[in-house]
């Protein structure tokens, strides 16, 4: 009897938390975790990416302080559904994964924090194929200890 | 540590422009403070949810979104929600004006 008690409270427990770890979960570990370009490359599944002409990088050519970098990406590539933002000398060089569900428009605007000067690339996905795109962004100031 | 939210959903040229606000130390790896930052983004159009971000410390201390919704018309219900590493989260809603 006891033991039929625990087990339900267990699975309570387990259904109550599941939300949580569901949304947990969702965060790529792996791909965020990674430390060199080509590892982030791997976590997003986009080593073979294509460069892209339709994939547009507004940033500035010099950023005075790294810890606020503004960066708008937007894509014209038909279909796509998720653009990567990822900072090639970064400590962890994945900074964004935004994934545009039926509603969204591929555009997104964001600050980053940039460690020193280095590539942004922008790695978008649209019918199942990944284009990439990228931007030299020169860093006065790094802004990776904030 | 983290704070209030701040949105402004308004009508552009065909799309809905959402600009949002949000109060979050975003601490990384490389200060002496302890790893606190926003993992996840979620903005809902009317209940539906149309971006999902997945975001790492490198994006800068209160964050700044801008993202661009298609179509929409006045009164639309604009939420977006966040989480993080700590499971602290927080969401904004607004009418589009």
């Amino acid at each position: 009897m006891n033991t039929l008690r625990r087990t339900l409270i267990g699975a309570a427990a387990v259904l109550l938390l599941r939300p949580f770890a569901a949304l947990a979960a969702a965060w790529n570990k792996d791909a965020f975790g990674a430390k060199t370009l080509a590892d982030a490359l791997k976590g997003i599944g986009a080593t073979d990416a294509a460069a892209s002409k339709d994939l547009l990088i507004e940033a500035p050519q010099i950023a005075e302080n790294g810890a606020v970098v503004p960066v708008e990406i937007s894509s014209n590539i038909p279909g796509t559904t998720s653009i990567a933002v990822v900072i090639e000398k970064n400590p962890f060089p994945l900074a964004a994964q935004f994934d545009f569900l039926d509603g969204a428009l591929p555009y997104v605007k964001v600050n980053i924090k940039m460690g020193e000067t280095s590539d942004v690339r922008a790695v978008a996905t649209a019918g199942g194929r990944r284009y990439a795109a990228a931007k030299e962004i020169k860093v006065t100031i790094g802004g990776c200890g904030g | 540590m983290s704070g209030p939210m701040k949105m402004r959903a308004t009508l552009a040229a065909g799309y809905t422009d959402v600009r949002v606000l949000m109060t979050h130390p975003m601490t990384t790896a490389q200060s002496n403070q302890p790893l606190h930052f926003i993992q996840s983004v979620t903005v809902k159009q009317n209940g539906r949810t149309v971006v999902e971000a997945q975001i790492s410390q490198a994006v800068s201390r209160n964050p700044v979104f801008t993202f661009r919704l298609k179509g929409g018309a006045k009164g639309d219900k604009i939420e977006v929600s966040w989480l993080d590493n700590k499971g602290e989260s927080n969401k904004i809603e607004a009418s589009v004006a």
